[in-house]
């Protein structure tokens, strides 16, 4: 309960400053942290990102910024109806609630889902709150099975015992308290597919882990929940991914925190967390050569970009994973270990690479 | 009026050339049944105005065309000008090059004195029909009334008849009624009314009424009561002479000597620049000016083009100043803006000239941008595209006064050019297109700019308004939803927010 007035707290005291300045005659305005690339540091002390101290003021009286500053306010006014009746939208039922024609005009508030996504996103950057704190929920996308067993909601959930499907996991984690943890490590990996492979040869009773996976980019919700077993119970977050640029950054958004999420770093990113996906020695190790998937365009690009990252720069480990990946110009995908045999990455490539410490960092 | 009359006649004198009229009557506007008739009409009516307006009247022409048979029409000009004594009516009008004007350097609508006798002899062409010519100079003055022909052959009038009619009313002018073959059009812009139209813009001082084939019938009243200033006779400037015309002045003048030929044939020539054009022609002053050689002539012509002399008078223009541009404008359109700017007079070929430009902007006007022509208060209405008046509002970069442009300006307006000068450089003898020379183009661009820069800052002022405007509609849409979510927020009523803003909406307004 006292969360949830804390929240309410927040947005009105948002709606007062803006009513009286209205009532002062003034034109009112809202402060917004910049979110771009060029506000946005990494911090070599804590190892994340975070958003800098630029910020922009937005104005209703501004043909510029009328409509942002609409859509904000009303993203507020959602929020708060929503705490008070207790209920959650996702961010698509919010962009349907947003949506409407103004009054006299051909206008909608929002046109697109993109448009009430920023201004959700704007909130939570001036009232410092998180999306799920505000009620508003992510698509849900993420499965997890382990030795672990939590409470959500009243209703004791064992990953353990949940058959080939596992948990589903939520858009919003917070509410859940852990029972018990009997887990040594978690396994992320990028794709539902290897999920499957490892759920079916039950790695997480065999190794006696957690194994967890989204779909691409990881999930806020999937973030926090890895982030809160890593801070709260100590686990060690291994990160499986192809041999790939998209891969490699899909292991920074989680390590070091998302440009587009700097804001909320703190609540999402894992320093802590080590690469255990393929690498380049793995290919040789492997035979994986076989399997190239021959670089585009795109592909060569993106590996530039992220090897010039801060975080990245001076990591001779993966300087090196980088260099070798351009000489070879071709991505492997963790599939590939199939060709090797059905069992071949639960068996032999993953209890291997563990007992090796084989971990970039 | 009588004795007005009597000293326009005096100037006419005798010329030749009425065989090449019927070879050639297209370069003189008879190309087609449809110029043809405004070619006779025009004719006409630039006669009866510089009539009236050299007598200090303020004109009023009546034009009346009635159909007589397919492609068949009689056309009737008359005016309330000074009239023209009858022994000289059958030579003003049927004997060609037999003008009052050619002899002379003085802004005027008609130049080379071929304009009515050419429609004189169009008629006889076609119709083989006399012209009646009603004249009286008014008072005692009974009305004499002429049925006239054309001996073409010897460029000789035939008086068919000649008799008196009385005149009670003292009525005085002329009225002059042909019968021609044409083809009677008013829908396009090469037609009578609107030649009578675009005359009415630029002559606001006229009263004109116009009786159509077809039941049509107008009156343009005149706008202002006051003709404007006379224009002055002047003679010819040494470097604007041509040729022939200097060959023919030599044989023509009284004068003795070349030094009395120059100084008194010529203006802005004293004794000085004369001794000066004879020694730069290696020409003895004191030669008969009758006994030059061809070679001499020669000399003599290229030696005046380059003598260093004063520019010519330019008080002998007329323009009609931007007052009676605006009301012209006034009359004829319903705009938001209007501009007028009269130039400076300037100097081509050692002919003075001066441009005036008229712009009206917005309002009831359309797309695309009208321009009309002008020259002496006369409408240019064939051959836009040779025009130097044309080539300059294509030249000038509209687009820096915040109007549109391809080729040309693109804008609801109308752009009015006016052309003054003693002499007018057509293109060809039909007087619809000026030649390009420099000065003209550059004082019709400068005339053009002036006035586009008046325009811009209205255009300005006006887009910044609407901006404004824009701003704030935008602004008034979005209140009440800023109120609703905001009413949410804070549980203040919605009504009481909107007030609010719409306070404040009101002084961004102001």
């Amino acid at each position: 309960m006292r969360k949830r007035d804390e929240v309410i707290e927040t947005l009105e005291a948002l709606g007062a400053k803006l009513l009286q300045e209205i009532e002062r005659g003034e034109n009112p305005w809202l402060e917004v942290p910049i979110r771009s690339l060029s506000n946005v540091r990494y911090n070599p002390e804590t190892k994340m990102l975070e958003l800098g101290s630029e910020k922009a003021k937005r104005y209703f009286f501004n043909v510029a910024h009328v409509r942002k500053f609409v859509q904000t306010v009303e993203a507020a006014a959602l929020s708060k109806e929503l705490k008070e009746v207790g209920k959650h939208l996702s961010l698509r039922e919010a962009f349907y609630r947003m949506k409407r024609t103004l009054p006299g005009s051909n206008i909608n508030l929002v046109d697109e889902q993109e448009e009430s996504n920023q201004a959700i996103e704007d909130l939570e950057l001036i009232t410092n709150l998180s999306r799920e704190k505000l009620h508003f929920n992510a698509n849900k996308m993420g499965s997890v099975a382990g030795k672990v067993v939590i409470e959500d909601k009243g209703d004791v959930v064992d990953w353990s015992k949940l058959g080939s499907g596992g948990w589903s996991i939520p858009s919003n984690v917070e509410e859940i308290v852990f029972k018990e943890v009997k887990a040594k490590f978690v396994l992320y990996m990028e794709k539902a597919a290897e999920w499957e492979r490892l759920h079916e040869d039950r790695v997480w009773e065999r190794l006696n882990c957690v194994i967890m996976c989204s779909q691409g980019q990881a999930t806020r919700g999937v973030r926090r929940l890895l982030q809160r077993l890593h801070l709260e119970h100590s686990l060690p977050i291994y990160v499986l991914t192809d041999f790939d640029p998209w891969g490699f950054y899909i292991y920074s958004v989680l390590k070091f925190g998302s440009i587009g999420l700097a804001h909320i770093s703190e609540q999402l990113a894992i320093p802590g967390a080590k690469f255990l996906g393929l690498t380049a020695d793995d290919v040789e190790r492997y035979d994986l050569k076989r399997h190239f998937i021959k670089f585009e365009e795109v592909d060569l690009r993106r590996l530039e970009q992220i090897a010039k990252y801060e975080w990245f720069k001076d990591n001779k480990e993966w300087q090196r994973q980088f260099k070798l990946m351009k000489q070879m110009g071709a991505k492997v995908e963790l599939a590939a270990l199939s060709s090797k045999g059905i069992t071949f990455i639960s068996e032999h490539y993953l209890p291997e690479k563990l007992r090796r410490q084989e971990f970039l960092d | 009026m009588a004795a007005k009359g009597e000293e326009l006649a005096e100037k006419i004198r005798e010329i030749s050339v009425a065989e090449f009229f019927e070879k050639n009557r297209h370069l003189l506007g008879y190309e087609n049944p449809t110029r043809s008739l405004l070619t006779v009409v025009k004719e006409a009516v630039e006669n009866s105005t510089d009539a009236a307006e050299e007598a200090g009247i303020l004109p009023e022409i009546k034009v009346e065309i009635q159909q007589l048979a397919e492609g068949r029409f009689k056309v009737m000009v008359e005016d309330n000008g000074p009239g023209i004594p009858s022994s000289k009516v059958p030579v003003a009008f049927a004997k060609f090059l037999v003008g009052s004007k050619f002899h002379r350097l003085r802004q005027s609508r008609g130049i080379q004195g071929i304009g009515i006798h050419g429609a004189v002899l169009y008629s006889q062409l076609t119709t083989g029909k006399p012209a009646k010519v009603l004249s009286s100079l008014g008072g005692s003055d009974p009305i004499h009334e002429f049925d006239l022909m054309i001996d073409v052959t010897k460029n000789e009038p035939i008086v068919l008849s000649h008799r008196t009619l009385p005149n009670p009313k003292g009525w005085h002018g002329v009225r002059v009624e042909l019968e021609v073959e044409g083809r009677y059009v008013d829908k396009i812009t090469q037609s009578v009314p609107e030649y009578l139209r675009q005359t009415a813009i630029v002559n606001p001082f006229a009263t004109l009424y116009f009786k159509g084939p077809n039941g049509t019938s107008f009156t343009y009243k005149r706008r202002v009561e006051e003709l404007p200033r006379q224009p002055k006779e002047i003679k010819p400037h040494p470097h604007g002479v041509e040729l022939g015309l200097l060959r023919r002045m030599l044989s023509n003048t009284s004068a003795k000597t070349l030094l009395g030929f120059l100084t008194t044939e010529f203006c802005r020539v004293g004794r000085t620049s004369a001794l000066e054009i004879c020694s730069l022609a290696s020409l003895n002053p004191g030669q008969h000016p009758q006994k030059l050689s061809g070679d001499e002539v020669l000399r003599l012509h290229k030696a005046m083009q380059s003598a260093k002399l004063m520019g010519p008078p330019t008080d002998c223009l007329s323009p009609l100043g931007e007052q009676m541009l605006l009301e012209g404008l006034k009359r004829e359109f319903k705009a938001e803006k209007y501009v007028a700017v009269t130039r400076p007079p300037a100097v081509y070929r050692g002919n003075p000239f001066q441009i005036e430009c008229g712009i009206a902007y917005g309002g009831e006007l359309k797309e695309p941008t009208q321009i009309l022509r002008f020259a002496n208060r006369v409408p240019l209405l064939y051959h836009q595209g040779d025009c130097a008046l044309t080539q300059a509002i294509r030249e000038v970069d509209w687009r820096r006064y915040g109007i549109p442009q391809d080729d040309f300006p693109k804008a609801p307006m109308v752009i009015l050019l006016h052309f003054v000068s003693v002499w007018v450089p057509f293109t060809s003898e039909g007087k619809q297109a000026l030649a390009c020379y420099p000065e003209i183009m550059r004082e019709a661009k400068l005339a053009l700019q002036d006035a586009g820069r008046e325009l811009s800052r209205y255009i300005s002022r006006k887009e910044r308004l609407r901006e404004k405007q824009l701003r704030m509609g935008l602004f008034e849409k979005y209140v009440p939803e800023l109120a609703e979510s905001l009413s949410k927020l804070t549980g203040r009523p919605k009504e009481e927010i909107i007030a609010h803003l719409e306070r404040r909406l009101d002084e961004e307004k102001g």
